[in-house]
Parts: C-alpha cells; sequence; structure tokens
C-alpha cells in the first residue's frame, strides 16, 4: 500500500479495504491486521492530527488512545449491527452521527473521571469525530462484516493506534522533559530538549519514526531468502 | 474593536497557525500539497467553508444549544455535513466549471478537522459573530499560506538527490516539523 495515498478522503478507495474485496480472512488476522501490518497511524498515515497533538507526554496518549479505542470499539458495533437498516445514500451521514455520539460519551466520561487529562487534551476529544481511521474502519469494515469480526477488527486497529500514540508520547516526553510519565528519569542534570514537546517536535518524531520503521522493513527485506519474491516466479515459468 | 478583530485575524494565521501549531487540518496538508495549484484551490475551499461553517456556528450557539449543550458536538457535525452538501449543490448549480476546478475537495472538506476544530474553539472562546467572521478568515488564510508553503518545497524536493530511505512520507512530515519550527518564531509577535 502507498502511504498516504488515502489520506484525507472520507470515502475509503475499495483498495484501501483488503478484507472486504479478498477472500475471507481468519478471525486472529482481523485482530492481529490492523495493529501491525496496516497500523492506521505508522503504515496508513491515518488519524495524523490526535497522533501529533496530544503525544507531548505519555499519559496524554494513553487517554487519547483509551478514548479513541472505546469510540472505534462501539461505532464499530453500532454500525455492525444496524448495517442492513442503514440505508447506502446516507451511511456516511449515519456513521458520522454514531461516531459522534460515542464521542459525546467519552468526552463527558473522561470529564468526570480525570478532569486535568480532559483539560489537557482540549479540543482533541471532541476532534475524535472526524479522526479518518473511524470512519474508515466503519466503510471499510463494519458495514459489511457480521458483528463478531468487526468487533475484532475495532479492538485491533484501536490497539494498534493507542501503540502508535505511546511510541510517539515516550519518545517526545523522554526527549522533551527528561521523564516518564511524571517521573524524572536522568536527574537534574538533564537539560530537556523543550522543542520536542512543542508542536515542532511531533512532526518530526513522526517524521523519524517513520524512517526507522522504513529502515528495519528494508533490513528484513534484504535478509529475506529471494526466491520467495514474485518476479523471480516469474521468470522460472517463463524458463520452464 | 477593529484593533481586536484584526488581533484574531493575525493570531489565527500565523501564531496559531492551525495546521503548523494546532495540528488540525493534516490530512489535506499531507494528501493535496504536492502541487501549488491545487493547494490554492483547496486553501480557497477550506477559506470559504470555514467562513460559512462559523456563522452558522455563532447562530447555533446564541439560539438553540442554550438549552442542550450536550447536543453541541452532534449538531455541529450534522450542520456542517449538510453545509457541505448545500454549498456543493450550488456551486454545480451557478457554476459548474468552478465545481469541476473543486472536484473531489469539497465534499472531502466535511471531515477536515480544521472547520469541526473552528466550531470548537469558536465557542469555548465565547466569541461573537465578527470576531468568529474574522477568526474564521485568519484560520483560513493561515491553512493557504501552510498549503503553498509546503506544496513549494515539496516541488522542489521531487528533483533533488534524496535517499530512498526518506522518499515519500518520512520527507514530509520532517519538512513540516521544519516549517512548524519556523512558525514558532511567531509566538513573539505579541508579547502582552
Amino acid at each position: 500500500m502507498e502511504p498516504g495515498a488515502d489520506v484525507g478522503s472520507a470515502e475509503p478507495a475499495p483498495d484501501t479495504a483488503p478484507a472486504g474485496s479478498r477472500r475471507s480472512t481468519t478471525p486472529s488476522q482481523d485482530l492481529l491486521r490492523g495493529f501491525w501490518r496496516e497500523n492506521p497511524v505508522l503504515v496508513q498515515l491515518l488519524g495524523l492530527c490526535p497522533a501529533l497533538a496530544v503525544t507531548n507526554t505519555v499519559a496524554n496518549s494513553i487517554a487519547m488512545g483509551l478514548a479513541t479505542f472505546f469510540v472505534l470499539v462501539g461505532s464499530s458495533l453500532f454500525v455492525s449491527t444496524l448495517k442492513r437498516l442503514i440505508p447506502a445514500e446516507v451511511r456516511i451521514s449515519a456513521y458520522i452521527l454514531i461516531i459522534a455520539t460515542f464521542v459525546t460519551i467519552a468526552d463527558l466520561a473522561l470529564a468526570a473521571v480525570v478532569p486535568d487529562i480532559h483539560k489537557a487534551l482540549g479540543a482533541f476529544i471532541a476532534l475524535i469525530v472526524v479522526n479518518c481511521m473511524i470512519l474508515g474502519r466503519q466503510e471499510a469494515f463494519a458495514s459489511k462484516r457480521p458483528v463478531g469480526r468487526a468487533l475484532l477488527d475495532a479492538a485491533g486497529t484501536g490497539a494498534g493506534f493507542m501503540v502508535a500514540l505511546l511510541i510517539m508520547g515516550t519518545v517526545r516526553e523522554v526527549l522533551g522533559s527528561g521523564s516518564i510519565l511524571g517521573r524524572p528519569l536522568f536527574g537534574p542534570g538533564y537539560e530537556p530538549w523543550i522543542v520536542m514537546i512543542l508542536p515542532p517536535g511531533g512532526f518530526l518524531t513522526l517524521g523519524f519514526v517513520l524512517l526507522g520503521f522504513g529502515w528495519w522493513r528494508e533490513r528484513r527485506d534484504a535478509e529475506t531468502p529471494r526466491v520467495r519474491r514474485w518476479p523471480h516466479g516469474v521468470t522460472a515459468r517463463r524458463a520452464a | 474593536m477593529s484593533g481586536e478583530l484584526a488581533w484574531i485575524l493575525v493570531s489565527a494565521m500565523l501564531v496559531n497557525n492551525f495546521t503548523l501549531v494546532l495540528f488540525l487540518g493534516l490530512c489535506p496538508f499531507m494528501g493535496v500539497s504536492a502541487r501549488v495549484a491545487t493547494a490554492l484551490r483547496m486553501g480557497a475551499a477550506n477559506i470559504f467553508v470555514l467562513v460559512i461553517t462559523s456563522m452558522s456556528v455563532w447562530f447555533l450557539n446564541t439560539f438553540v444549544l442554550q438549552s442542550a449543550p450536550f447536543l453541541r458536538l452532534i449538531s455541529f457535525i450534522v450542520v456542517i455535513a449538510s453545509l457541505v452538501q448545500i454549498v456543493e449543490m450550488a456551486v454545480k448549480k451557478f457554476s459548474p466549471a468552478l465545481f469541476r476546478e473543486l472536484g473531489i475537495f469539497l465534499p472531502l472538506i466535511t471531515t477536515n478537522c480544521a472547520i469541526l476544530g473552528l466550531a470548537i474553539f469558536q465557542t469555548n472562546r465565547g466569541y461573537g459573530f465578527l470576531e468568529g467572521l474574522s477568526f474564521a478568515v485568519g484560520a483560513g488564510l493561515g491553512l493557504t499560506l501552510a498549503l503553498v508553503l509546503m506544496a513549494s518545497i515539496r516541488e522542489r524536493t521531487e528533483l533533488s538527490d534524496v535517499p530512498g530511505l526518506a522518499r515519500g512520507m518520512g520527507l514530509v512530515l520532517i519538512l513540516a516539523g521544519s516549517l512548524s519550527l519556523a512558525f514558532m518564531g511567531f509566538a513573539g509577535l505579541f508579547s502582552t
């Protein structure tokens, strides 16, 4: 998949939804796909706004990840249950309404339980509504599959989002404040790299994390035996 | 009064630039910033939708939502989605040429978090009608500025010798980081 090809589209192109179009997948594939191979932030580059905006501390990342996980699982459950009742013409609006309902619940719950973090996250809790990752999963998966599979897919994707947020939050808090979850790591001699907790740090951290993953993938591909590669198979068949 | 409005406009455009400082509207920022011409058109469409959103949010806040604040988010998103739909139909009817120019960008603006973000910020800060308008124009100009800057940089990097690993989104994000660093300089513009 080409990263960024689908970024910004409300209606994901069919080729970004392999599960809906390809032959059937096993439940464990549904669960694990969103977690790693199609990680929403690190691979598909969806839902970037919260991933960059609220990851300046680990605590904020965890709260944002949990809230998004809850909204994604809840709306997948509803969309998948109601899929026969929602007319195709107004499906996007219906999904948005369902998502907005769950976001309102999450917003009020966070305000009641952890008011400090709710204040720190600010408008970004409400902005979960327009997270393209959530709408994308409804359109590509939950609206076509049975309830159980939709829940597995939502849990996997939500967990993948949470892991990406945690990676970003850890890197930024450790470098930018020299602490983790508010506990100092390096002692008083450490001069915090302030820019990492400011807006530019978000862009730079994700950029370098993506570079790191690209490097790792290149290394891994170089190590796998070439026999399994497709062009080799083609030449072998042509030669035969 | 007019000084106040100008302050809001410049602040939304530069100091608190929606894209580079507040991380709103990143999807179009990454998606359609490959060409300067498309970036300009996208920016113009955004300014237009931001302005009508600001007006209708003011109307909702003043006349409807006083009695039911928990419906805020749902009513905002419904109003934004239907406004974009109406604008799309109107543009298609009265100016087919412009409609073709804007293409897919117009409907996609619904899921642009900058629009909903504007609605929420405007409500939280308690802006009146004129203040909301100048906030919307400033935010739109800021989005356009960021998009055009990014598109110009990306057009240049296309022909430069970038290592294969960094080509693609990693490079775009690091470029955005440097742009964002530059915009941090505006933070000292209003030291009150």
